[in-house]
């Protein structure tokens, strides 16, 4: 009976906790500029303000802008249903694995593409031609990242994954997997476009990535949005916390499991943020041109990481 | 059993009408009948594939060794109701496309549309000649079909030959198709030979015979012959010239039927008639695939012609077919029955998504063609407002062909990265890590696929019309947009119904040798499984998630209250007075930041022209910017090549004078010498 | 990174709170309806729109976003787009030239919107008064909610002035 309820609990912690996480981040990178900062809960109060908002629509764009907010929050929600975030395997296991997963994303991605070139605005078209550059050359690492984990678990099924590195932590974790979540972390940086690849606090039209694709949307559209990118934001740190180190998730969902699941997803996360708050504030955003590079460095050690599986193996 | 004898006299019978009827009734009638001939052979394809029994036609001589015989088994089923698939909506779509516009009034009208009967025949011609390929079942009756295949898609390229690009296009395909074919020759005429008959049921009975020297030359002879009509590199240098210049429901069949018999070819001679060969046949065609993929696609996204992008993107999915049926082959060498039915099965199986979503596009962008006259994107834009029908199936087309979730290509990829991962369980350790390599070569593949359609999609049906023409286009006619919704419908069903396909493909690889087709993945039921069970997914409850999800999200903020009226504005732009389309991004600034990143590739020339005001140079008058990606590889090679093969064609025309009396004599002279051969050998 | 953590240790936080100033920081110029005050009170997107000031306002609003004053602090931040604003933050005199991007930049706000014109400028057209190329004070071309008059006005008294149009002075809730 509880297993039922776990899934519909996973999108509601996620749709809940992911802007209160992009708060979280917010809040200590401010402190760690010298800044009192706003509050955690700031980015729930921004997407309240927005779905009270009016929307103001370009006469140029087509249903394809209209939809683009539903599919992508509608794609990270299935994300959020697949991804193993408080049980593995998870009752839906079998409807979708991490191949599925990337794909999803890549589904959004392609349609908040299209959104940004319907308006006919030179933002938006220059944001759609970034934000594919970086997703197409990124979409090699997280396979590869996959196909590590993959090579260990003998799958790419995420309930399997998860259920491996439970039962076998000594063998799984060893230099591989560590590479592997260092190539995995770096897709995770350029596809949520943060720091180094990304500042999700440029308002410069000529630097911005994501934002270009978004600068037409207003109101309940670009609260739809905005909160999917928290989603995906959130999702990915889960994501990463929960394959690498999987400790906390429950194998038998009851209650008691369940509140243990949720609480120690909440700790795995926040220490993720935290880092990757210190990370934001140590770099400095890199040239479009010298993500590339980046990618690069990820894709070679996506590669080092199948390969050290295989020497173990 | 409905057998090929209906399929091929209507055929004929449709070639007939095209030259006898009068008008253009003849155009029509022609169009028609290929569309019946289509369907009667898809129907005797399923019949083949569910019965198992063969469909059998033969053609006896009097002289022998001259009889044609066809036999329609399982594996050329498929191949035949692949080109069913993307044939009847194309015969559909042809009548309206190929319509000559009526003159305006006043100006004197053609007399009779010769041409449009000149192709209806040709068509009818072409459709047959692909359908005795994959039936014949000897080798002269394949050479014979192949070659009619052949020259009838040459005819259907060039057209009227009254346009140079079409008739440039035709030469370098009838040059490719006959080097191709001459290769191909070879490979049988050996296989024949040694076999004592050229009926592929003796070369069959012999095939382990052949020193293993022999063999390796006839499968790189046939791998050669088949991938230059498949379009793998370097032989696809007349895909992206051929593509564009036919009409597009011809392009449609071109790409989605005919490339895929190239791969037909390659299993036929190398797994059936050679009954296979050593691991490293696999890896050549793998990494002639891997290469294929990557060049095709990194092409295809920075074209500005919308069918030469296309056409590149097809180089790209027979690359990605190329890698299926090369592991296959990897594990057909090692023995691994099993992993080798599922790695042909991923390959068979993208072959037939490409079928339906290349045909789809290529039916788009000739209806995009028809309604603008162009196929430049930089002279599209916003037709989604003007042909909604045809931008939501170009849209489907689309994100199938980028491997999204759920549709059609996401379920073939998907599947064939499984058996890269399952590969990588193989003993030897440089074949498990080739397998990492691929994985990412495929995963590149479909990132810059994904890249590469947004920009084909968002560039010419959204935004502000960026000419006249495209801001008077017009939805096209009702059966061209039919035949664009069944290839549609046809892209979401086949990725909805993964496991149907499976069962269908379990049938066609049954009777290979060395290939099980037995494993649980190729039951029916509702989910595709991974070789050996070690992953899933359920398209149908994914696709039933998304809704659900989606209708979910919209009704929960109507319940929310969340209602927020709609201003229409005009577009953001920093408050400039008019906005115009010169504005919007293009096409080639689309792709200019993978231009950039892949710069050392693509090796673009640049020329900037800045006119300055005779006052001051702080005045620009004009800019000029032109830049040029030329496929360096192929033309330094075919350069290289050409500038061997010309001085020896120059000495080959001494005996060329003329006269038909020489001539005669030479075939006299031809005759007596193997005449006397044929004795003394 | 050591030395610059323990530099970020060492400086700690440095926001001022902010000081209480006189009541002419700024003039309301029409009232603003109580439930646009809830809407956009605790989370502010502000478009800032320079319609031909000296950038002597533009550097002090530069102010803002520093430590020192730091406007996210009470839940402001700058955007990119119109389309996200809730809020205008309008300087200078509008000339001629920026006449038309103003009000496009006004229709592109979504509603329920603000008005802030900051400056002397803004308000009266300052010495640019009667100059060829000037059209005219903000309030002559889009709606004006509040002014925020100096030249320039201070940071502390520009985000005070925001403050007031929403009611959220500190101290008064």
């Amino acid at each position: 009976m509880v297993s039922f309820l776990v899934e519909p609990l996973q999108v509601a912690l996620t749709l809940l906790l992911a802007p209160g996480l992009v708060g979280l981040v917010r809040l200590l990178k401010a402190r760690l500029q010298g800044r009192r900062g706003a509050p955690v809960r700031q980015p729930y109060r921004e997407l309240v303000k927005l779905f009270g908002k009016e929307r103001v629509v370009s006469r140029n764009a087509s249903w394809i802008f209209h939809a683009t907010p539903f599919v992508v929050l509608g794609t990270t929600l299935v994300v959020a249903l697949l991804v193993p975030l408080l049980a593995a395997p998870l009752p839906l296991d079998g409807v979708g694995d991490l191949v599925v997963v990337a794909y999803l994303l890549l589904l959004g991605t392609f349609f908040l593409a299209l959104a940004g070139l319907d308006p006919g605005s030179a933002f938006g078209g220059m944001g759609a031609s970034r934000e594919m550059t970086i997703a197409a050359l990124a979409e090699p690492t997280l396979a590869l990242a996959i196909f590590a984990l993959a090579v260990g678990a003998g799958s790419t099924n995420l309930g399997r994954i998860v259920a491996r590195t439970l039962s076998d932590p000594v063998e799984t974790l060893g230099p591989g997997h560590v590479m592997a979540f260092a190539a995995l972390a770096i897709v995770m940086i350029a596809e949520c476009g943060r720091l180094p690849v990304d500042n999700p606090a440029t308002h410069l039209e000529l630097t911005m990535i994501h934002e270009a694709m978004l600068l037409e949307y207003s109101g309940p559209h670009l609260a739809l949005l905005e909160w999917a990118g928290h989603m995906k934001f959130f999702l990915f740190l889960a994501l990463i916390s929960n394959l690498a180190f999987p400790w906390g998730v429950a194998v038998r969902p009851g209650p008691v499991a369940l509140a243990i699941a949720v609480l120690a997803l909440a700790v795995k996360v926040v220490l993720l943020a935290v880092g990757l708050a210190f990370l934001e504030t140590q770099v400095a955003k890199l040239r479009l041109f010298r993500v590339p590079e980046l990618l690069a460095v990820s894709f070679l050690l996506a590669l080092l990481a199948v390969t050290t599986s295989f020497l173990v193996r | 059993m409905i057998g090929l004898l209906p399929m091929i006299t209507t055929y004929l019978a449709g070639s007939a009408a095209a030259i006898a009827l009068p008008g253009d009734r003849g155009r029509r009638v022609a169009q028609a009948l290929a569309g019946a001939g289509a369907l009667l052979g898809l129907a005797t394809a399923l019949s083949v594939i569910g019965s198992g029994k063969a469909a059998v036609f033969d053609l006896p001589s009097s002289v022998p060794a001259l009889g044609l015989a066809f036999r329609l088994d399982a594996l050329g089923a498929f191949f035949l109701a692949l080109i069913g698939l993307v044939a009847v909506p194309a015969a559909i779509y042809a009548d309206a496309y190929t319509k000559e516009e009526a003159p305006p009034s006043g100006t004197p009208g053609k007399a009779a549309p010769r041409s449009g009967r000149l192709a209806g025949a040709t068509l009818n011609l072409f459709l047959l000649a692909m359908s005795l390929v994959v039936s014949a079942a000897n080798v002269l009756a394949f050479l014979f079909a192949w070659e009619a295949m052949s020259l009838a898609s040459y005819l259907l390229v060039v057209g009227d030959g009254e346009k140079a690009e079409s008739v440039s296009a035709g030469r370098w395909y009838a040059g490719m198709a006959h080097a191709g074919f001459g290769l191909i020759a070879a490979a049988f005429f050996l296989l024949a030979a040694r076999a004592g008959g050229d009926g592929f049921e003796t070369i069959r009975s012999l095939s382990s015979s052949p020193g293993p020297a022999l063999r390796n030359v006839v499968f790189l002879l046939a791998l050669l012959g088949f991938g230059s009509k498949a379009g793998i590199v370097p032989l696809h240098v007349w895909l992206p010239r051929a593509h564009p210049a036919a009409p597009s429901h011809v392009s449609a069949l071109m790409s989605g039927a005919m490339l895929p018999i190239g791969v037909y070819g390659l299993l036929r001679v190398g797994l059936d008639l050679l009954g296979g060969g050593p691991p490293w046949w696999g890896g050549v065609v793998l990494a002639l695939g891997a290469v294929s993929a990557l060049k095709g696609v990194l092409y295809a996204l920075t074209e500005q012609d919308l069918k030469r992008l296309l056409a590149y993107s097809s180089i790209e999915n027979l690359g990605i077919v190329f890698m299926g049926i090369g592991i296959g082959f990897v594990f057909h060498g090692h023995g691994r029955a099993d992993l080798a039915a599922v790695a042909l099965a991923a390959g068979l199986y993208h072959a037939l998504n490409h079928a339906a979503f290349k045909g789809l596009l290529f039916l788009g962008s000739g209806a995009v063609l028809k309604a603008t006259g162009t196929r430049n994107l930089e002279e599209m834009g916003g037709l989604i407002k003007r042909m909604p029908q045809t931008a939501a199936c170009f849209l489907v087309g689309a994100a199938a062909i980028a491997a999204l979730p759920p549709l059609n290509g996401f379920a073939s990829e998907w599947l064939l990265l499984q058996v890269f991962m399952a590969g990588a369980s193989l003993p030897e350790g440089l074949t498990a890590a080739l397998m990492a390599l691929a994985v990412g070569t495929l995963a590149l593949a479909g990132g810059l696929a994904a890249a590469c359609f947004v920009k084909a999609f968002g560039i010419p049906f959204l935004a502000l019309p960026r000419s006249r023409a495209a801001e008077e286009a017009r939805e096209v006619a009702g059966s061209m947009r039919f035949a664009m919704i069944a290839l549609a419908a046809a892209c979401a069903l086949l990725g909805l119904a993964p496991s149907v396909v499976m069962s269908f493909l379990a049938r066609v690889l049954g009777g290979m040798p060395g290939v099980d087709a037995g494993g649980a993945l190729f039951r029916p039921g509702s989910v595709l499984e991974a070789p050996q069970g070690s992953s899933r997914i359920a398209p149908p409850l994914l696709a039933l998630c998304l809704i659900v999800v989606i209708a979910a999200l919209v009704v929960g903020l109507r319940l929310l209250g969340v209602r927020g009226r709609t201003r229409l504005v005009e577009t953001w732009g920093c408050g400039r007075t008019v906005q115009t389309s010169r504005m919007e991004i293009t096409s080639m600034a689309f792709a200019e930041p993978l231009r950039r990143v892949f710069a050392g590739l693509y090796r673009p020339t640049k020329d900037l022209t800045i006119g300055f005001h005779p006052e001051s140079k702080y005045f620009v008058r004009s800019i000029t910017y032109r830049s040029r990606i030329r496929s360096w590889f192929e033309e330094d090679l075919y350069r290289s090549f050409y500038d061997l093969l010309r001085p020896l064609a120059a000495s080959g025309r001494l005996i060329q004078s003329g006269s038909v009396h020489l001539y005669l004599a030479y075939i006299v002279a031809a005759l007596l010498i193997f005449l006397l051969l044929g004795r003394w050998l | 990174m050591a030395s610059l953590l323990s530099k970020i240790w060492r400086t700690g936080i440095v926001t001022e709170p902010l000081a209480g100033g006189s009541d002419e920081a700024c003039v309301l110029a029409r009232a603003i309806a109580e439930k646009t005050r809830r809407l956009i009170g605790r989370a502010l997107a502000i478009r800032e729109v320079d319609a031909g000031s000296c950038n002597g306002c533009e550097i002090e609003i530069t102010g803002l976003p520093t430590p020192l004053y730091d406007c996210e602090r009470f839940g402001i931040h700058f955007v990119a787009s119109p389309r996200h604003a809730d809020m205008l933050l309008v300087t200078g005199p509008v000339t001629r030239n920026m006449e038309v991007p103003l009000r496009k930049t006004w229709e592109a706000t979504p509603d329920p919107k603000l008005v802030v014109a900051v400056g002397d400028c803004a308000r009266t057209c300052g010495v640019f008064r009667g100059g060829y190329a000037i059209a005219g004070s903000v309030d002559a071309v889009i709606p004006v909610d509040l002014f925020i008059p100096g030249c320039p006005p201070e940071p502390a008294d520009i985000l005070r002035g925001i403050l007031e149009a929403l009611d959220r002075l500190p101290g008064r809730d």
